[in-house]
């Protein structure tokens, strides 16, 4: 191509649409962006969801520990993923728990706080690692951990505490319909995944 | 004479295919997770894309409504988790036959349950609905577009079918008082009526 067009084509090239080839930065910081991160997260929120919904019917005692546990489990477990810095991901483990979880809501399993807080501390475990290798490939650092478990706390805090003071008869039930949801979402996600292994 | 372009003008549909091309450059999207608010979306489309779904769903909430407690919320309940397991079955490959058919006759079951105001052992209402249940998961369970996010896809699914049980709870409440009583056997012949039109199609 001659040089006397380079000015042409430059021009035309100057209205080519934005590629959108990599992730917008949020602007917001490491912490926001880590808190954000779990908001954004379907699959991290629906396990929170099971876990702290079976918390709240399990009463107080069991929400207590879990609002504590579960965040705790998830910034621990979260530095470990970023100083290991390998790939950490068990689908099948996480959809499993998930469907357990989902199952235990919806037949409002009698299970004592020590067991409700054991499955938040193992969740949360899962999740953290997971978040920790990813964030470690992406150069983040524990500031990032920390948003992310802190937006778990301000989550786990607000579903066990609005459970908890559940009352009517029907709340209960509507609480437990969600938990069928949430198996139900676990075993399609096992079909999901066996088509994908 | 003086040159008034600065090529050549045999250049000239060259260069404009080449402005074409450019101007229709697409967004590359290398990175950014898309499909995501397409998967919850189409997930949730998915059950009230079918009147025949739309059908057994509403009418799994009526029979419910009938029926009263525990009924009232134990049938939405197995619903959902069975139509999983019809989602699953087809997920791994695993053929049912008569999937239409199973669907249709679902409407015609339940309409007539409504119709004639079947009390039955709260079991049984729940083998009733998980038998059909895993018809309506196998036929829709499976059909999840290339990119989507197979967990919102079927966590709308399955909020969708919830929403439409709770819509059939909802009507369902006129069985307090005896015109509503009345009127939900309507509905039940309604539903009964339906179900033979899809029942019809699925046979023809």
């Amino acid at each position: 191509m001659k040089l006397r067009l380079f000015p042409f084509v430059a021009g035309l090239l100057l209205f080519a649409p934005p590629a959108s080839a990599h992730l917008v930065t949020s602007g917001l910081g490491p912490f926001y962006d880590g808190a954000l991160h779990l908001l954004l997260s379907p699959a991290d929120l629906l396990g929170l969801l099971a876990v702290t919904l079976l918390a709240g019917l399990r009463g107080p005692q069991a929400g207590r520990w879990t609002v504590l546990i579960l965040p705790g489990a998830w910034f621990v477990a979260g530095l470990i993923g970023l100083h290991a810095g390998i790939g950490f991901d068990l689908p099948w483990v996480s959809v499993l728990l998930l469907l357990v979880l989902g199952v235990m809501v919806a037949a409002d399993a009698k299970l004592p706080a020590g067991a409700v807080a054991a499955l938040a501390g193992l969740l949360g475990a899962l999740q953290g690692l997971a978040n920790g290798s990813a964030l470690a490939e992406l150069g983040a650092g524990p500031v990032a951990m920390l948003g992310i478990a802190g937006s778990a706390f301000v989550l786990a805090l607000l579903v066990c505490a609005a459970v908890v003071s559940l009352r009517p008869a029907w709340t209960r039930i509507a609480v437990r319909a969600v938990g069928s949801w949430v198996a139900a979402v676990g075993l399609l996600m096992f079909g999901w995944l066996s088509q994908t292994a | 004479m003086k040159r008034l372009f600065i090529y050549e003008p045999k250049q000239l549909p060259a260069l404009a295919a080449m402005a074409a091309l450019l101007l229709w450059s697409m967004s590359a999207w290398a990175h950014v997770e898309t499909g995501q608010a397409g998967g919850f979306l189409s997930g949730l489309a998915h059950p009230v894309s079918g009147l025949d779904h739309v059908l057994a769903m509403v009418a799994v909430g009526l029979w419910g409504a009938q029926l009263g407690r525990p009924a009232i919320w134990l049938l939405p309940i197995a619903f959902p988790l069975m139509m999983a397991v019809g989602g699953l079955l087809g997920l791994l490959g695993i053929p049912l036959g008569g999937v239409e058919i199973g669907i249709a006759v679902s409407s015609v079951v339940l309409g007539a349950l409504i119709l004639g105001e079947v009390r039955m052992p709260v079991l049984g209402a729940m083998l009733v609905v998980a038998f059909f249940a895993v018809f309506h998961g196998h036929a829709h369970g499976t059909e999840l577009a290339p990119g989507q996010n197979a967990m919102l896809y079927s966590l709308g699914f399955v909020i969708a079918t919830g929403t439409l049980h709770a819509v059939g709870i909802g009507i369902g409440t006129i069985h307090r008082w005896d015109f509503g009583r009345a009127a939900l056997r309507g509905a039940g012949s309604l539903v009964i009526v339906g179900g033979l039109v899809f029942l019809w199609g699925a046979l023809a």
